[in-house]
């Protein structure tokens, strides 16, 4: 069977004014209906390019995205995207803010229906009480619980998190991976999240995807995750499998992300000697070489 | 509490003392150089009909003082909203589409520093064959073409200052394009029109007084400049100070209105 999200042979290249630079390279991943997959990788690989490039926000240079039978050209409504700013609109309320979305996708339910899908995405996500309220009037972490509210609330085919969490404290954060995971429990969504944090990474996914630096940023390797649903984050805690995981995962950003997988295909060249020492022998270094 | 009573009595303290410095040198001028500039006194004699009863008309240009502010006000509203309708689409044009703008911005700016003493007899020519509306026609144009510019530039700016994180909202969400437009391009660019439109207000008053002078039409302007040739020079700064009040408060009001977007 075919998987419901294929990436092949994605590449992706930005003019720059020193010639295109390819950002990403051969990138491919299949993935099945109903799976978690984190992407993970050092900041500015390209993670977010190549979620970019699912959600339709950014053109594919070469390669192709197929969802569910269909090749993605352009953004829309069967993707759920969840930025990591909440991305709310200052000037809606967060009811207003969900409705928006609910709006265009449920246009044959009543009136009364689409209110009810947003209210119950609100209220699953912990904003029953403060649903009428603007995102000036929200903490972070609820206007994140808000952005999360709108993604689900469009029925989405998938969804795509962008570093959702980053900008959150930890407690919020745990939080808020809970009401992820307790969200894509009931609907049974694909999803993919891209993040810096490996301990987000094994608590959410089946499979972590840990990508090489960019540029020419690509799959590095993948690690399954096989601990039991629902998770438990103590138990979790408490299971040795748990840090060999995260020592797996550490020890790729750590030391294999800066090379890519073989078959080589171009060599990178080695990095620049640099000059030994501290600050101020750097400087004469530096200053020799005027 | 306590603090709040003390900086509202230092306030009207520090303001007190502007106006008795600014009155002690007008008594000073007319006492020493400008012989022919009346006292703050000989200025309260002649202005004070028109003061205590602000809604006479004794004749077509001797009008009690909110009269004649009502009729320059009138024709400001008419130019000013004329302003905003032509001035808001044009900013969007010009922030939305680089074609429109490298076509049109050079213009704008060739256009934009223009006085309104220049643009009212083209107003008026303009307006010939309306014939003896010729002169409210003119005024009218005149208004509206000087106050335009802030309104355009300040939405063209705003337009282009949209975040691409809400433009994103939008193309997720498959909006189409007008609603795009009404859901998220005009309310993300409300706050920078509405300093534009404050702007454009101020404009407006300051053409209306010139666009008086010139066409005779009865308002403040024309009264200033009628009692300059009728030598009652009290109420040259008679005129001057209701314009001004008049100025500051249509400011004050618009600055409320501005106020209450930017916090959307």
């Amino acid at each position: 069977m075919s998987p419901f999200l294929d990436l092949s042979r994605l590449h992706k290249t930005f003019p720059t004014p020193k010639g295109p630079l390819t950002v990403v390279k051969d990138f491919n991943l299949p993935v099945r209906k109903g799976e978690f997959i984190a992407l993970i990788g050092h900041s500015g690989c390209g993670k977010s390019t190549v979620l970019s490039m699912i959600a339709g926000l950014s053109d594919v240079t070469e390669g192709g995205i197929i969802l569910a039978g269909k090749e993605v050209v352009a953004a829309g409504p069967d993707r759920g995207v969840v930025f990591q700013a909440p991305c709310l609109l200052p000037w809606l309320t967060a009811f207003e803010n969900v409705m928006l979305g609910v709006d265009r996708v449920y246009y044959t339910a009543t009136r009364l229906e689409r209110r009810q899908i947003a209210e119950y995405y609100l209220s699953v996500v912990g904003l029953a009480e403060a649903m009428h309220k603007r995102p000036a009037e929200l903490s972070q972490g609820m206007r994140q619980r808000c952005g999360i509210a709108r993604a689900f609330a469009l029925s989405p085919k998938m969804l795509l998190l962008d570093e959702p969490f980053g900008m959150l404290d930890n407690l919020t954060k745990m939080e808020l991976q809970d009401v992820l995971l307790d969200l894509w429990q009931r609907d049974q969504k694909t999803a993919l999240i891209v993040t810096h944090d490996v301990d987000e990474a094994i608590y959410l996914a089946d499979r972590v995807v840990m990508m090489t630096d960019g540029p020419e940023a690509t799959v590095g390797d993948i690690l399954e995750v096989k601990f039991p649903r629902p998770r438990n984050r103590r138990q979790l805690l408490e299971d040795p499998a748990y840090y060999e995981a995260r020592e797996y995962l550490i020890h790729f950003l750590n030391e294999r992300s800066h090379h890519r997988p073989a078959p080589v295909v171009h060599a990178t060249p080695p990095p620049a000697a640099k000059p030994p020492g501290g600050g101020l022998k750097r400087f004469m270094h530096a200053f020799a070489a005027l | 509490m306590h603090a709040t009573a003390r900086t509202f009595l230092v306030n009207t303290a520090c303001l007190l003392a502007g106006l008795l410095l600014c009155l002690g040198f007008w008594i000073l001028l007319s006492a020493t150089v400008a012989k022919e500039l009346p006292t703050p006194a000989a200025t309260w004699e002649v202005a004070k009909p028109y003061v205590l009863e602000p809604l006479a008309k004794r004749g077509e240009q001797d009008q009690g003082i909110l009269r004649l502010v009502g009729y320059s006000l009138a024709l400001v509203a008419k130019g000013y909203a004329l302003a905003l309708l032509v001035g808001t689409p044009i900013g969007f044009l010009l922030g939305l589409s680089k074609g429109f703008a490298r076509v049109f911005d050079p213009i704008v700016q060739i256009l934009r520093p223009v006085s309104p003493l220049a643009w009212l007899p083209l107003g008026m020519v303009l307006f010939l064959s309306t014939g003896s509306q010729a002169l409210e026609n003119g005024a009218l144009f005149t208004i509206a073409i000087c106050a335009m510019w802030p309104t355009v530039l300040n939405t063209a700016v705003g337009v282009r200052a949209i975040p691409q994180d809400y433009l994103n909202v939008g193309r997720v969400l498959k909006l189409s394009r007008t609603q795009t437009l009404l859901k998220i391009m005009v309310p993300a660019t409300l706050p920078y029109m509405f300093t534009g439109f404050r702007l454009s207000l101020g404009i407006a008053w300051l053409v209306i007084v010139a666009a008086e002078m010139l066409t005779g039409r009865t308002g403040v302007g024309s009264f200033l400049w009628n009692e300059y040739n009728n030598a009652n020079y009290g109420n040259i700064i008679f005129s001057i100070l209701t314009i001004g009040l008049i100025g500051f408060v249509l400011d004050r009001l618009m600055s409320v209105v501005e106020g209450r977007f930017k916090t959307v």
